[in-house]
């Protein structure tokens, strides 16, 4: 199994490089300031990309590649259908405002390919260096997207930190791997995953190698206490750059946790569980308070990342009860739903924030915000879909993701778990307030900017799509719930 | 699909299309729009109490679909005798509603009246869903609607009273949504009401489900002491807000009980009875007198709510036929009654723009129409025999009385203190000379008003002199309910 090549395992990567490639030249020739050409073109890469993942989802198998360095499963191939999806709703909401921020070129369309293939490396990965190197590409892809507005302080500002401590995280990670390469004297998961079972590893130093590779998916995550990034990064990127990161890379991080920790280390899991609680409490706790206090949008809704990563990873932590793993797969695409929806959700309040600004104007304070459902009661109805969304307030899909984390915590049947849920539920009740309370100020007070709200035809209709998405898996979630189980259940049996 | 599942969607498609499509150039269109969903959605819950069988407990009208299948969630719905007369009552108030706010609401018209048909289509989904989920899921839903009604049509604290109506109810829902997931593993996976009611669960397991419950269910009766929202949600609302908070939105916490708490820990009911019994009587009396010094009609009526409910749930707790019966009487005519006084406050705001008692006096000299129905239902809120508003103190009195002379004895002097804060009201606002210049140029009730109180006066009416249709519907369900309740489930 591990001695071919087996191209047929990295198609959608090798497809996405070709059409990076492909893009960065073709832009050369293209004269429209506008950049059609090379808008549609990356869009057309990434449907295909999307369909090829798709295809391989349907599929359904498991295949390993490239001498077992990457592996092709449905969980990947979802998650990375998911991405795609997401990076072409990204482009569509970042389009006008890009365009009137002398922010397209073809630079940014050829980075965002490169960042889409880094993520996608990297839900594909089975081996700790294919991991660090699909993390290092998108990474490097989103620092440069980051500091595209050269002349724009903020952002490069922005650019700078999320550099710094991005490289300082992927040393953490790196560093954590190779205390594991030294202690089980594999790269690859499936070996390190044997070697732990064995029990004749040096305890120590997986235990330290494990708490520097936590600390780096922590960075990725933006849990606390490795959140320091976030809020900054956030407020200072330019908001269709804010959106590529706060987007698809979460599904990313979500993905290499899984490998990392799970089909890496699974035998790790009462130390690395109890580590995830800390993190998870803590960024509950952090990210819902420091949200109410914010006045900005992007730096509120940063803070609310942390919070919502924070309440994720608690779907993580109930996996391996007292050695049991019966749990596991309840538990983990309990997760992978809620880092689904949450993505989804994600788009359409950045895609609201990108679609008010204009040239000259960002409309990211929360007073911004002011009355719209008086200047557009379509938008403001989508946005507040989103917010009762983030608060979990059903009928819409945030609600479900809510469910499903707490009753992974609750079916454990461990007191300690269920004081987690309660704890959980009543820090997400302090969400609720910062969310509604921009449903409060879009509905209840009076517009300060009466400008009428212009929206390309195309924004418009794929926001309404996305907030009409965001109320239909609230009502219909078994659908999407099914697939999140079924890409889990064949991680674990691989 | 079935009946249920029509008076549910019905209303809140209709809604959703007047939010999409509705504006306010053709606010008269929307009006009628409303009005004839709000009426088609009554005309379909009407078979469910011609059709009803009073001679089982059993639930009726019972659809059952797979929803989410992962958590073996369903679609179920179903009425017995507990809840069918509440579906209706929702439909029935939706109607007075929408007429309430024809010539009042002028802005955004399309999103009134779309919030108000939704809320109405959620809260019938509360009371047919059999499945806890879905139960969930139509409970929560319903503060989205509420919140933006208050907020947007409210009074000057609007955004405050808005919060803090949101967060209330939401901070008690989600210790609920807490217990329902314990039960569904402890069930070994199933969300079905009624397959919860057969759980056997330790006393341990009971307590707390019990008071996770309470938490969720006391915050929407409400009882005391945490009912500080209702007066704040109710002077702020506009007036159709405040007639559905009162007519139903209590009901959906006091509802609860019967459906969630007593049957699935009815150990911990019996044990734990005499502090609900408590509250409720604290609710009776302090909150009665709080009622009584009360400068502001609407909070007065609110406070009065609170006293009236803590009736309800002081029937519910004292496990007697009677007394049970009694308490959804109550919780029906009070529907009535408490909306027909937020509707009569609001035909007076809507001329006058002021809630404050002293700003009124001699209203009957200029409004004789207005102040005879008026009367009539403030009468019917202080509990005068044939009145819907006797009846089930009556009943939940007598019933106590078997329970304990003394706990009836307390709770009696509701009819003290509820005849005392609504007569001195209607002597200060409607009787004696004209107060003032305002009062003076009133013009009495048109033809829109007086049909809307009508219709509720001949409802309380109805109920006074010839309560058997809904007491005969409920019988059998009571009876079994308590037959349930008086088994202990710890083994």
């Amino acid at each position: 199994m591990n001695d071919t090549m087996n191209w047929l395992a990295v198609y959608p990567e090798i497809l996405l490089l070709g059409m990076a490639c492909v893009v960065a030249l073709v832009d050369l020739f293209v004269t429209d300031p506008q950049r059609r050409p090379t808008y549609w073109l990356t869009q057309a890469s990434i449907a295909a990309v999307a369909a090829l993942h798709l295809a391989y989802f349907e599929g359904g198998f498991t295949l390993y590649g490239m001498q077992g360095m990457v592996v092709t499963d449905p969980l990947g191939h979802l998650l990375g259908f998911f991405a795609c999806i997401a990076t072409m709703v990204t482009l569509v909401y970042a389009r006008p405002y890009i365009g009137s921020r002398d922010m397209l070129k073809g630079e940014f369309f050829t980075l965002t390919l490169f960042s889409l293939l880094g993520i996608s490396v990297m839900l594909s990965a089975n081996n700790f260096l294919v991991v660090y190197l699909g993390l290092e590409l998108m990474s490097l892809s989103l620092y440069a997207l980051t500091a595209l507005r050269r002349d724009h302080g903020p952002s490069t500002e922005a650019a700078m930190k999320y550099f710094v401590l991005g490289a300082l995280a992927s040393g953490f990670l790196l560093y954590g791997l190779s205390m594991m390469y030294g202690a089980t004297g594999s790269l690859d998961l499936a070996e390190v995953f044997k070697a732990i079972g064995t029990g004749q590893i040096n305890k120590q130093v997986l235990i330290i190698g494990i708490v520097f590779v936590v600390a780096g998916l922590g960075f990725k995550l933006g849990a606390v206490p490795f959140h320091m990034w976030v809020p900054d990064v956030y407020q200072g990127a330019p908001t269709a750059v804010t959106l590529l990161i706060a987007g698809a890379p979460k599904l990313a991080a979500f993905a290499i946790t899984i490998r990392l920790l799970v089909e890496g280390m699974l035998g790790l899991a009462v130390d690395w569980q109890q580590m995830l609680v800390v993190l998870s409490v803590g960024s509950m706790v952090i990210g819902n308070l420091a949200a109410i206090a914010q006045t900005n949008l992007k730096r509120m809704l940063a803070y609310s990342t942390i919070a919502q990563m924070g309440f994720m990873l608690l779907g993580l932590t109930s996996g391996v009860v007292n050695g049991n793993t019966l749990s596991a797969a309840n538990a983990y695409s309990s997760a992978m739903f809620y880092v689904v929806t949450y993505v989804l959700t994600t788009l359409g309040t950045f895609g609201l924030v990108l679609l008010l600004a204009r040239q000259g104007f960002e409309a990211e304070e929360i007073s911004d915000f002011a009355g719209l459902a008086r200047r557009s009661p379509w938008l403001a109805g989508v946005m507040a879909i989103f917010m009762f969304s983030l608060a979990g307030v059903p009928p819409t899909v945030g609600f479900y993701a809510k469910l499903a984390v707490l009753q992974a915590l609750v079916s454990t049947n461990v007191a300690g778990y269920i004081w987690l849920a309660v704890v959980a539920v009543l820090l997400s009740l302090i969400g609720a307030y910062y969310y509604v309370r921009l449903v409060k100020v879009m509905y209840f007070d009076e517009p300060v900017d009466t400008t009428p709200v212009h929206a390309a035809r195309d924004v418009r209709a794929v926001l309404s799509l996305n907030g009409a998405a965001v109320l239909l898996f609230g009502i219909l979630p078994g659908g999407l719930m099914a697939m999140c189980a079924q890409a889990i259940v064949r991680a674990l049996a691989s | 699909m079935g009946l249920l599942s029509v008076a549910i969607w019905l209303p809140i498609v209709a809604g959703a299309l007047l939010l999409a499509i509705g504006r306010d150039e053709h606010a008269d269109t929307v009006r009628w729009t409303a009005l004839g969903a709000a009426i088609a959605g009554f005309a379909v819950t009407v078979p469910l109490v011609t059709g009803f069988d009073t001679s089982t407990a059993a639930m009726q009208f019972v659809e059952n679909l797979p929803w989410i299948e992962r958590f073996n969630v369903r679609y179920h719905l179903g009425v017995d005798g507990l809840s069918v007369w509440f579906v209706l009552l929702t439909a029935f108030i939706t109607i007075i509603v929408v007429i309430s706010a024809w010539e009042v609401i002028t802005e955004r018209v399309n999103q009134y009246m779309g919030a108000f048909l939704i809320l109405s289509g959620l809260m019938v989904g509360v009371f047919s869903a059999l499945d806890g989920l879905l139960f969930y899921v139509f409970f929560e839903a319903t503060l989205i609607p509420m919140y933006i009604i208050i907020g947007v049509w409210g009074g000057p604290r609007r955004v405050y009273a808005a919060f803090k109506f949101f967060l209330y109810t939401l901070a008690g829902s989600l210790l609920m949504l807490i217990a329902l997931v314990y039960l569904y593993y402890k069930s070994g996976g199933s969300f079905q009401i009624l397959d919860w009611h057969k759980l056997p669960l330790p006393m341990s397991a009971q307590a707390l489900l019990f008071f996770a419950f309470f938490a969720a269910f006391a915050v929407k009766v409400p009882m005391w002491p945490v009912h500080t929202w209702l007066p704040d949600a109710h002077v702020e609302a506009p007036t159709g807000g405040s007639v559905v908070l009162a007519a139903i939105m209590l009901k959906l916490g006091a509802y609860g009980f019967l459906r969630f708490s007593m049957p699935i820990a009815p150990d911990a009911s019996r044990e734990y009875a005499w502090f609900i019994i408590a509250l409720s009587l604290i609710a009776i009396v302090y909150i009665g007198l709080v009622a009584l010094v009360q400068q502001d009609m609407k909070k007065l009526i609110a406070y009065s709510s609170v006293a009236h409910m803590g009736f309800v749930t002081l029937g519910f707790f004292v496990f007697n036929d009677l007394a049970v019966a009694g308490g959804i009487v109550q919780m029906i005519s009070h529907g009535f009654v408490s909306g027909a006084m937020f509707l009569c406050i609001g035909v007076l705001y809507d001329r006058v723009h002021s809630r404050e008692i002293a700003a009124y006096g001699g209203v009957v000299n200029t409004m004789p129409k207005f102040a005879a129905l008026a009367v009539f239902f403030a009468m019917a809120n202080c509990g005068l025999p044939g009145t819907g508003g006797f009846v089930g103190e009556w009943m939940v009195i007598l019933g106590t009385v078997k329970t304990n002379f003394w706990i009836a004895a307390l709770a009696a002097t509701t009819l003290v203190f509820g005849a005392a804060y609504t007569l001195w009201m209607v002597k200060r606002v409607y009787f004696g000379a004209v107060a003032n210049d305002d009062v003076k140029a009133l013009a009495d009730v048109n033809a829109r008003e007086f049909t809307m109180l009508a219709l509720l006066a001949l409802a309380v009416l109805w109920m006074g002199v010839y309560p058997k249709p809904f007491t005969d519907v409920m019988n059998v369900s009571v009876t079994e309910l308590l037959r349930h309740v008086a088994v202990s489930k710890l083994n």
